[in-house]
C-alpha cells in the first residue's frame, strides 16, 4: 500500500513534529497521531508477525479492536508488550518495535511455520505432544512440561520485561449520578441532556480525545466540543477506559495519565484504577466494524472501511492510492467518497443485488465504481496486497472471475456493537436477524443503552438516542423532564447481507477469523468435526476470541461458521460471555500502590531502634519485627541463642516482649465479663494480682492464652499472644456487642500504647531493684508470684510490673508507656549488664519455655482442646463459660485424643525437627500416633529437646521407645515420651 | 463493591466492614439436652441464601460496631440496616432479583441439617 499524509486534511497538529524509533531507526510523525497513523503514513506495512504461524501482519483497524498492528512499547523495565499501534498516542521519543519475529518482522525465520500450517492446526499441541505416535514414549504430563517451554518460545506475542515494574500507579475513588461511557454522538448528547436537568455528570472516552466516531468527520471540532461540555458542568475523563461494570452501577475504570510521555511527568502515577460509583449509567460505546473472512485476508494492507475514514479524517493519512471496498452493507458509500475525493481511485464490490439509485449515482458523480454480486476471494501479494481475486457465487461457493490491481482492500462485513459491559452485568445479548448483530437485552439495573451500541446506525438517530437516555436517566433518578422517545434500531437504507465467509474451491484455504491467534474458518470446521460445538467449547478449544482483542473482531464470524455447520441460527448458537476487562489493564493499576512494605505493612516496637542499637538480628512474627537474637563477635543463631537462654538461667536476662496484644477492659461488670470469657475462675481475683488465663472458642477448642492483671475494682489489663491480639481484640468486642449487651464493660486496645519487657533469671530481682524508685515494692513478701504494682522507675518512669514468668525462672514483666520504653530499656540493660546479664531473643525465648512445657501458636493451633495441652485442671467446673458446653461432648471429651508431651532423643547426642511424625515401633505409616510441633537444644539439660502430641500422651507411653518419622528428610530417631515439664519439673526456680 | 450505611458514621466501602454471618441465632436454652447434631447446628450451620439474607455486620475499619443488615445477596441491594437486639423487620417480596435470569433458589437455600431432618 502506499500511503501518504494529505496537507489539508485530519485533525493532528501538522506543524507540530515529534520523532519515534520503530525497529530500531527513527521516523517522525505529528502531534495528535496514533502511532499506527504514522507508522502508515511512513508507508510501513508489516508491524507485526502472527501468533502460530509467523505471517506478516499490518495496521487493520484504527481503534482498541486491533488484531494485527501489536507491537512492543519501551525497553528494558519500561517494555510494555502487546501494544494496540492504533490506540497507542504517538509522543517524542516512543520506542517500539515488532513481536514475535526473529530477527526482526520484515524477515521472520518462523514464517516455515507457515508453510507447514497444515499441521498447526486447532489443538495440534496436545494431540502430538501429549502422546500420540510417533511420540507415544512421551505420554504424560512430564515430557509435556519440556515440550511447552519450545511451543512457548514459537508462538506468542510480545515478551513482558523480567524486572520489577518501575512505574507508580494509584487508585482513586468519583461519585456521579450519570456516568457516560463513550463519548460519541449519543455519549456527548446524553451527557448534555442530563447536565441540563441539573444532574452530576461524568463522559468517560478511552480515546486521548473525545467524539468517538465524530472524529471520522472532516468537520468536527473534540477541542471545541470539550470545552463546551466542561462549561456545561460535565466532567470529561479521557485517556479513561471503563475496563468492567460491577454491582450498584459501579465501574472500574483506567485513567491513562501518562502513558503518552516517554517518562511520568511532576510525580504523577503511570495510570490511575478509578472506583466510580453513579446513579444511572449510560453505554454509549459505539459499535466496531467487522471484517470477513476469505483467503489471505491478513495480507498487510487490508483493514476496515471505517477505520481508512479515520485515518483520512483524524490523522490526514490516506492510507492508499488504489483501494478496493468490499461490502455488505450501506455504511461504506460515504466512506468511499470521502476516499475518492481525497485522491484515491475508488472500486465497491457489494455482496448484494443492488442498491438505491440515488445511492448510485452518488456513487458515480464522485468517481466511485460499484459493483454488485461481487465477493473478495482472495488477496494476492505476499508482504503487501497487490491484487484481489474477486468471485461470484456458484451454487454455495464462490468462483473467480476477475482480479483487481489495488493497494488497499478495505472490509465491511456490518457492525457489532460493543455490548461487552452490558455482559460484565450477566446481561445476555440477543441476535438480531435484521442488523445481523447481537444486541443489547433489558437490564433491570439503571443502566441505558444509547447509539450505535443499542444497533443505531445513523448519527442523527444517534443523538436522538443519546437525548432520551439522559432524559431517561434523570426521570429514573427521581427528576421531572420532558418526555423522551428511543428511535428505531438499523437505519440503513438497503438491508444488509448475511456474508461473514466466502468460501472457494481449495481444499486448504487461510481465510483468518481471529488474527491474532491464528484461527481460520477451517479451524472451526475441525473443532466442528471433532465434536467441539457448543460456543463456550469452540472457544476453548480453537482458541477463537482468546487474544489480546478478546473476538472483538473474529468472534461473530467464528459463531456464524459454526451456526452454519449445525444448520441453526446463530441466535441458537449463543455468543461467549464477556468478561471484565474490556481491554488489557496492567496488573500494576490493579496493584496500585499496595505493593512492597505498603502491601504487608511493617510493625516495629518502640523498643526497635534500641534493639537495632544493641546488635539485635531481627525476624519477622506476623508484622512484627521483633529481635531473634543478639550475636556476639559473630555468633551463628545456634550459639547465640544457647548463650543467651544459658544465662538466663544462670544470672538474669532482658527480652523485648512489646508485641504481646494488650488490653485495657473497665466497666463495674469487667469481672463478670473475664469469668465468662475465661475458662479459668476469675470471679475472685483480688486487685494487684495477675492471672494466666485460657480462652476458648465457641466449638471448645482453645482460642488463646494470656494473663490478665486486675488494676482496680473496674479496670484489668489483658495481655494476649501476639498472633491473637487482633483476633481475642474482635471476638471480646463482638461478645459484648452481641451476646451480653447488658453488661456494662468497655474494652480497649492498648497495644501500641505499652512497651513491654520480660526480666527473667535468678538476678531479676537484683537488677530490677537497682531500676524502681522504691525497691521495697518488688520484694518477695510485697510482690509475691503473680503479683503486680503500679510504680515508678528511676527518673520517674511510670511503669507495672508483674511478677510474671514465661520462662520458668525467678520473672518480671514491665510495661511503660511507649514514649519511655527506650529509657526504660536503658535504665535496665546497664543494671542487668553488672549482674552479667544478657538480652535474649525470641529464639533463647522458644528454647525457655519449651524446656517448660509452655504452649505457644505451635502448639495452640486452633486444633487443641485445653485438656490437651494438659491445661485441664485449670478450667472451672463451678461456671458456665464461653466453650463450656463443648467439653463433655464427644471428640472433644474423647480419652484417646493426642495430648500435650515433652520428647527426647533416646541417644541424647541426636537432632530431630518439628514437623516430625511420631509413629509407633515398625508401625511407620499415615498420621502416626502424634506429632512434634517445638523442637530446640535445652541448655538446661544439654541435648535436643521437642513438644508435641501423642494419642493417650505421658502416661500411656511413658516408657516406650517411638520413632520419630520424617519422611521428607528422610529421618528416623527413635524417641523417649516424658512429661512436657522438662526442666525444673517442681518449679521451685520460679520463686527465686 | 457496594456501600454500607453504616448507622453511626454513615455510607462508607464495604472493604471496611466485616460480614459476621447470619443473624437472629439464638443459643439453645440447655445444650446439655442437645444430640450432637442438633449442637452443631447451632455452632456451625449458618444459611447462605441466594436472596434475601440476614446477616450481622461489623464495621472493623471503622468505629468497630456490629449491627443487622438485610441483603439481596444475589444483587447486594440492602434492604434494612437494624441494630443488634432488635427484632428481624419483616421484607416484602422475598425473591431475589436475579441480573441475568439465573433460578432464584441456589444450593445455599437448602439450609441446614437440623431443619432437613425435622
Amino acid at each position: 500500500m502506499t500511503a501518504k499524509r494529505l496537507k489539508d486534511y485530519g485533525k493532528v497538529n501538522q506543524d507540530k513534529i515529534l520523532s519515534f524509533t520503530w525497529e530500531n531507526k527513527k521516523y517522525f510523525g505529528y502531534k495528535g497521531d496514533s502511532l499506527a497513523a504514522s507508522l502508515l503514513a511512513n508507508n510501513i506495512n508489516i508491524i507485526g508477525r502472527s501468533f502460530k504461524y509467523h505471517r506478516p501482519r499490518g495496521i487493520m483497524s484504527a481503534g482498541v479492536e486491533e488484531s494485527g498492528a501489536l507491537v512492543t512499547i519501551g525497553k528494558n523495565e519500561y517494555t510494555d508488550p502487546n501494544v494496540r499501534a492504533t490506540s497507542q498516542e504517538l509522543y517524542e521519543g516512543l520506542i517500539a518495535s515488532g513481536q514475535n519475529a526473529f530477527p526482526n518482522v520484515n524477515f521472520d525465520l518462523g514464517y516455515i511455520n507457515n508453510y507447514l500450517s497444515r499441521f498447526f492446526a486447532a489443538g495440534f499441541y496436545y494431540k502430538t505432544f501429549m502422546g500420540l505416535p510417533p511420540f507415544e514414549w512421551g505420554k504424560g504430563t512430564k515430557i509435556w512440561m519440556i515440550y511447552e517451554k519450545l511451543i512457548r518460545k514459537a508462538a506468542g506475542m510480545g515478551k513482558a520485561s523480567k524486572m520489577p515494574d518501575p512505574d507508580k500507579y494509584e487508585h482513586a475513588n468519583e461519585f456521579c449520578d450519570v456516568l457516560i461511557i463513550g463519548s460519541g454522538p449519543s455519549g456527548i448528547a446524553a451527557a448534555v441532556e442530563a447536565a441540563n436537568n441539573n444532574l452530576d455528570v461524568i463522559l468517560v472516552e478511552q480515546d486521548h480525545v473525545i467524539g468517538g466516531n465524530l472524529l471520522s468527520n472532516s468537520n468536527f471540532d473534540f477541542e471545541e466540543k470539550k470545552y463546551f461540555l466542561q462549561k456545561a458542568g460535565i466532567k470529561v475523563m479521557t485517556r479513561t477506559t471503563a475496563f468492567g461494570l460491577y454491582d450498584n452501577c459501579v465501574a472500574g475504570m483506567i485513567e491513562r495519565v501518562n502513558d503518552h510521555f516517554f517518562l511520568p511527568k511532576n510525580n504523577t502515577p503511570r495510570q490511575r484504577f478509578w472506583t466510580i460509583r453513579s446513579k444511572h449509567i449510560i453505554l454509549s460505546t459505539g459499535s466496531l466494524e467487522r471484517h470477513i473472512a476469505f483467503n489471505n485476508n491478513d495480507i498487510p494492507g487490508v483493514m476496515t472501511v471505517n477505520a481508512a475514514r479515520h485515518y483520512l479524517n483524524r490523522y490526514g493519512v490516506l492510507a492508499g492510492e488504489k483501494i478496493i471496498i468490499c461490502t455488505n452493507n450501506d455504511s461504506v458509500f460515504e466512506t468511499s467518497i470521502l476516499l475518492s475525493k481525497a485522491g484515491a481511485k475508488v472500486k465497491v464490490f457489494d455482496i448484494r443485488e443492488k442498491i438505491d439509485e440515488n445511492t448510485i449515482k452518488k456513487l458515480n458523480t464522485n468517481n466511485v465504481e460499484i459493483e454488485f454480486n461481487k465477493a473478495p476471494l482472495n488477496i494476492q501479494g505476499n508482504k503487501k496486497v497487490e491484487s484481489i481475486d474477486i468471485g461470484i457465487k456458484v451454487g454455495n461457493k464462490y468462483k473467480k472471475v476477475n482480479e483487481e490491481e489495488c493497494d488497499l482492500v478495505l472490509i465491511s462485513g456490518g457492525w457489532s456493537p460493543v455490548i461487552h459491559l452490558l455482559s460484565h452485568r450477566g446481561i445476555k445479548p440477543k441476535w438480531d436477524k435484521e442488523n445481523l448483530c447481537f444486541l443489547p437485552s433489558q437490564s433491570s439495573e439503571p443502566i441505558t443503552v444509547a447509539g450505535s451500541a443499542a444497533g443505531i446506525w445513523n448519527n442523527d438517530d444517534c443523538e436522538a438516542s443519546g437525548i432520551a437516555s439522559g432524559l431517561k436517566a434523570a426521570n429514573e433518578i427521581g427528576i421531572k423532564t420532558s418526555d423522551y422517545f428511543f428511535p428505531k434500531q438499523g437505519g440503513w437504507k438497503n438491508p444488509i447481507f448475511p456474508l461473514f465467509e466466502i468460501k472457494s474451491n481449495r481444499s486448504r484455504s487461510k481465510s483468518f477469523i481471529d488474527f491474532q491467534h491464528d484461527v481460520t474458518s477451517d479451524d472451526i470446521r475441525l473443532a466442528h468435526r471433532e465434536g467441539f460445538v457448543s460456543v463456550e467449547h469452540l472457544k476453548r478449544y480453537t482458541t477463537l476470541g482468546m487474544a489480546n482483542d478478546q473476538g472483538k473482531m473474529g468472534n461473530i464470524i467464528g459463531l456464524s461458521i459454526m451456526a452454519d455447520l449445525l444448520q441453526k441460527e446463530i441466535s441458537e448458537v449463543g455468543t461467549t460471555v464477556f468478561r471484565p476487562p474490556y481491554t488489557p489493564i496492567s496488573i500494576g493499576a490493579l496493584a496500585g500502590r499496595n505493593v512492597n512494605k505498603h502491601f504487608r505493612p511493617l510493625r516495629v516496637t518502640p523498643l526497635h531502634d534500641w534493639n537495632l542499637e544493641n546488635g539485635a538480628k531481627m525476624i519477622e512474627t506476623g508484622l512484627y519485627q521483633r529481635p531473634w537474637y543478639y550475636p556476639k563477635n559473630n555468633e551463628k543463631l545456634a550459639d547465640a541463642y544457647i548463650r543467651e537462654a544459658s544465662s538466663v538461667r544462670k544470672t538474669v536476662g532482658l527480652c523485648d516482649v512489646t508485641s504481646l496484644g494488650k488490653i485495657s477492659i473497665q466497666g463495674p461488670d469487667s469481672t463478670i465479663f473475664l469469668n465468662k470469657v475465661y475458662s479459668n475462675a476469675f470471679a475472685k481475683l483480688p486487685i494487684n494480682k495477675a492471672r494466666y488465663g485460657i480462652m476458648l472458642r465457641d466449638d471448645g477448642l482453645v482460642m488463646d492464652d494470656g494473663t490478665s492483671w486486675r488494676l482496680s475494682e473496674n479496670e484489668y489489663f489483658m495481655t494476649t499472644s501476639t498472633a491473637h491480639a487482633a483476633k481475642v481484640m474482635l471476638w471480646l468486642e463482638e461478645l459484648l456487642q452481641t451476646r451480653w449487651q447488658n453488661l456494662k464493660v468497655h474494652v480497649t486496645s492498648v497495644s501500641e500504647e505499652w512497651a513491654a519487657v520480660s526480666i527473667a533469671g535468678p538476678k531479676s530481682r537484683d537488677t530490677l531493684s537497682l531500676c524502681v524508685e522504691d525497691p521495697n515494692l518488688i520484694s518477695n513478701d510485697n510482690l509475691p508470684f503473680m503479683g503486680l504494682t503500679q510504680t515508678k522507675l528511676n527518673n520517674g518512669i511510670p511503669c507495672r510490673i508483674a511478677r510474671i514468668s514465661f520462662s520458668g525462672e525467678l520473672a518480671f514483666e514491665i510495661y511503660t508507656p511507649s514514649d519511655f520504653a527506650y529509657n526504660m530499656m536503658n535504665i535496665l540493660w546497664e543494671s542487668a549488664k553488672k549482674f552479667d546479664g544478657c538480652l535474649y531473643g525470641l529464639e533463647a525465648l522458644g528454647a525457655l519455655r519449651i524446656e517448660k512445657g509452655h504452649v505457644t501458636g505451635a502448639e495452640l493451633d486452633g486444633r487443641v482442646t485445653i485438656e490437651d495441652v494438659e491445661l485441664g485442671k485449670m478450667a472451672s467446673d463451678k461456671k458456665s463459660y464461653i466453650g463450656s458446653a463443648m467439653q463433655k461432648r464427644g471428640v472433644l471429651a474423647d480419652k484417646d485424643r493426642e495430648t500435650l508431651v515433652g520428647i527426647f532423643p533416646r541417644n541424647k547426642s541426636q537432632t530431630f525437627d518439628a514437623g516430625t511424625i511420631i509413629c509407633k515401633k515398625n508401625e511407620i505409616k499415615g498420621y502416626g500416633i502424634g506429632r512434634i510441633t517445638s523442637v530446640t537444644y535445652s541448655p538446661g539439660l544439654g541435648h535436643w529437646i521437642g513438644l508435641g502430641f501423642i494419642k493417650g500422651g505421658y502416661t500411656e507411653w511413658k516408657n516406650t521407645i517411638v520413632v520419630g518419622a520424617d519422611p521428607v528428610r528422610n529421618k528416623e530417631i527413635d524417641l523417649e515420651i516424658v512429661s512436657p515439664h522438662m526442666f525444673d519439673p517442681k518449679g521451685e526456680r520460679l520463686h527465686g | 463493591m457496594f456501600l454500607i450505611n453504616c448507622p453511626h458514621c454513615g455510607e462508607r466501602d464495604q472493604s471496611e466492614f466485616n460480614c459476621g454471618g447470619e443473624a437472629h441465632i439464638v443459643r439453645p436454652k440447655n445444650p446439655l439436652n442437645l444430640t450432637d447434631d442438633q449442637w452443631a447446628d447451632y455452632l456451625f450451620m449458618r444459611k447462605n441464601i441466594k436472596g434475601i439474607q440476614f446477616e450481622r455486620w461489623n464495621h472493623s475499619n471503622g468505629c468497630r460496631r456490629w449491627f443487622n443488615v438485610v441483603r439481596n445477596t444475589a444483587t447486594d441491594e440492602i434492604l434494612k440496616i437494624y441494630n443488634i437486639g432488635e427484632k428481624a423487620p419483616q421484607i416484602e417480596g422475598n425473591n431475589p432479583k436475579t441480573p441475568s435470569g439465573e433460578p432464584i433458589i441456589g444450593s445455599g437455600n437448602y439450609s441446614t441439617s437440623f431443619e432437613k431432618k425435622q
